[in-house]
């Protein structure tokens, strides 16, 4: 068998995902001698059109960049998100709370905001603008999940990714509970997978691996009436990586 | 002798971001050179409006997943600066070795795997791999120490979550930073084998020229080749300017170019990054920094871009050397389990470090619960884009007489040379030669 011919593609992002291939070190070689990767822009000058899987960082967020992501899904047999932006817009939604996107743009352009090459709309994930095959989740993806996952497919099988809460995680660390130091963690409604890292170093759940696809609301709430806080405190924390948020600033 | 070309390179690889070279010359004329920034825009200042000060860091971390504890520790610096919160000796000395880590990890991987390709003749590290084997392998340990020393001190390789307003979430164990130690004084022989082979190939380094103002921080109390601490001075320039009044010297104005700002100060354009840096304080490097900076015959006064590459070679080993001993002094003081509380003020304050590849500026304005009104962000990559340009247009002449493939390599590793970092502000790089 030939080996699958992989293509990595960034949209609006940090790269910081891509950056965690470099961070494999030697395994990276290791997965360079069963895929043959044809074009990475950032680690490499070669480049192509043809390729079996396309992984797609992150998000959407200019037409072009739509048309682009388009053209390599029709080439592609299998299309992988890679990381918060491309799984679910990431921190690069915080802009859609905005009723006006010219706003947004004077913000950070002042009165040059209205040339042409400035130009930008809502803030998009993969999956809202082609078919996205398997998900590689969090801000930044997590080295180990990715490396599983391309295992999986290179043997032909399914990933398994976890939709149990972080707090099972963390748990299982044998943490104590952030809340009870007066953080609001999303641990209770945030997909696991990431070993809960964040509250394993003390610092709340800030949701990088978006929700379960169940999330335990009443769970939840019952935290928040517990804590004697109210879901504003919760919501302000969920906008930060929620893909369902809602607007909180007016134009 | 007449010579027409046209180089069009859209978006230059082995560059963190997207970025376009465009020459056009007819007959010997240059008709156009021109450095791009197609990258698209994020938005980051209007996208922490609103947002309360604990959760700056979280986002404008975001920014760059190459420097992502730099714009942690430059939004942390700024919220403490504008509410007044102090932050303990033992936590600003953590924060700094955890600066470090960030400083070896960028440097490394920006000489041992983006750059060196270039200089051995090579397209990326893949065939260089097989072509030097063991010095590939002293990269790959050396940006594997780095990453872990992120990851003991601010929680993971990328993406911070220690760092809070007031001091840090945890900090290591005396054990963890014994161990820590042991494996920096093992660095030492890997640097050593880098730095000489990088000297073998040295030769490959343009010989290129153009006065240029270089702008970095400088710290004077102590006196300290610093990255973290200090104001900001310049090559044009005898004394400092405090970081709130940043934007006197950054004197941000947008581009047809670009999609990012840029920037100048005594010039037309000014550069940042690691030759920044040595040029305006050298004097202060690590006694074995100073040592690889002879073996380069690297001065202070070089106006040679592509010498960054070495100058970010020469720090690589600073920062070694320097945390091995903060961590004897850390440890001589002993650990303290410092708590951190603080309370949400109005105020507004600008925060500053050197990130990797230069001087970082950022500010915010906060109300008196603490949630952001206003922010201006400036980054290193930014504040490089004009020089470049410039660059380009004193060098293009020099080597146009030496065909296409030549000059659209030798501006590719011009670009690369500064370690742009353009998804910090927005991607870059395309040439073009017309026929």
């Amino acid at each position: 068998m030939s080996k699958p011919k992989i293509a990595i593609f960034d949209f609006a992002c940090c790269e910081g995902c891509q950056l965690q291939f470099v961070n494999l070190e030697e395994e990276l070689l290791d997965l360079l001698s069963v895929a043959d990767v044809v074009e990475w822009r950032e680690a490499m000058s070669e480049q192509s059109d043809e390729y079996d899987i396309a992984i797609i960082e992150g998000s959407i967020t200019r037409l072009e960049d739509e048309e682009r992501l388009k053209l390599i899904r029709s080439r592609a047999k299998i299309l992988i998100a890679l990381g918060a932006c491309a799984t679910m817009g990431g921190v690069n939604k915080l802009k859609n709370n905005f009723d006006d996107l010219d706003e947004v743009k004077k913000c950070v352009y002042g009165k040059d905001a209205k040339k042409p090459h400035l130009a930008t709309q809502p803030t998009k994930g993969a999956d809202e603008v082609v078919d996205v095959d398997y998900y590689v989740h969090g801000c930044p993806i997590d080295r180990k999940e990715f490396t599983y996952i391309v295992r999986c497919l290179l043997l032909g099988k399914t990933p398994e990714i976890p939709d149990y809460p972080i707090c099972v995680e963390c748990k299982a660390n044998g943490n104590p509970c952030l809340w009870e130091y007066g953080q609001v963690c999303l641990g209770p409604i945030i997909r696991a997978g990431c070993g809960a890292r964040c509250p394993s170093n003390g610092f709340r759940c800030f949701g990088c691996r978006g929700y379960t696809s169940n999330p335990n609301v009443e769970a939840a709430k019952d935290v928040i009436e517990k804590f004697n806080l109210n879901i504003d405190d919760l919501k302000t924390k969920m906008i930060l990586f929620g893909s369902r948020q809602e607007p909180t600033i007016h134009g | 002798m007449a010579k027409t070309l046209n180089v069009n390179v859209h978006h230059v690889t082995r560059v963190e971001g997207h970025g376009n070279i465009v020459v056009n010359a007819t007959d010997g004329q240059i008709k156009k050179v021109e450095w791009q920034v197609p990258e698209a825009p994020r938005f980051f200042e209007a996208m922490v409006r609103g947002r309360s000060y604990e959760d700056i860091q979280t986002i404008v971390s975001r920014i760059c997943g190459i420097c992502s504890i730099t714009h942690s520790l430059a939004s942390t610096k700024a919220v403490e600066k504008a509410m007044g919160i102090e932050v303990s000796e033992q936590a600003d000395t953590v924060r700094i070795l955890m600066h470090y880590s960030e400083q070896l990890q960028s440097h490394v991987l920006h000489v041992g795997y983006l750059v060196s390709p270039d200089l051995f003749g090579l397209p990326s590290v893949v065939p260089l791999a097989a072509k030097a084997p063991e010095v590939v392998k002293a990269v790959i340990r050396l940006h594997r120490v780095a990453n872990e020393w992120s990851d003991l001190i601010a929680g993971r390789t990328t993406h911070p979550v220690t760092l809070i307003p007031g001091g840090l979430t945890k900090v290591p164990t005396e054990k963890q930073f014994r161990e820590l130690q042991e494996r920096l004084k093992n660095c030492v022989g890997d640097l050593t084998a880098v730095a000489e082979a990088v000297l073998s190939v040295a030769s490959n380094i343009p010989d290129f020229t153009r006065e240029t103002e270089y702008v970095s921080l400088k710290q004077e109390d102590p006196p300290t080749y610093t990255f973290y601490h200090g104001d900001i001075t310049s090559t044009d320039y005898d004394g400092t300017v405090a970081i709130n009044d940043w934007q006197t010297v950054a004197n941000e104005y947008v581009s047809d170019q670009s999609t990012a700002k840029w920037t100048k100060w005594h010039r037309g354009s000014y550069a940042v990054g690691a030759l920044a840096r040595f040029n305006n304080n050298a004097e202060l490097l690590s006694p074995m920094a100073k040592d690889v900076a002879k073996t380069f015959g690297l001065k202070k006064g070089c106006c040679n871009p592509f010498m960054n590459n070495v100058a970010q070679l020469i720090e690589c080993v600073h920062v070694v050397e320097t945390s091995i001993g903060m961590i004897d002094e850390l440890l001589t003081k002993g650990l303290k389990d410092e708590k951190v509380k603080v309370s949400p003020k109005a105020g507004k304050a600008s925060g500053c470090v050197e990130a990797p590849r230069g001087i970082l500026f950022h500010e915010y304005e906060f109300d008196r619960r603490g949630n952001c009104v206003g922010a201006d962000i400036c980054i290193p990559t930014n504040q490089n884009h004009a020089n470049i340009q410039e660059d380009f247009e004193k060098f293009v002449p020099e080597i146009l007489d030496e065909g296409e493939d030549a000059v659209r390599l030798k501006m590719e590793m011009l670009v690369r040379s500064y370690d742009p970092c353009i998804s910090c502000s927005t991607h870059m790089l395309d040439v073009q030669f017309v026929k």
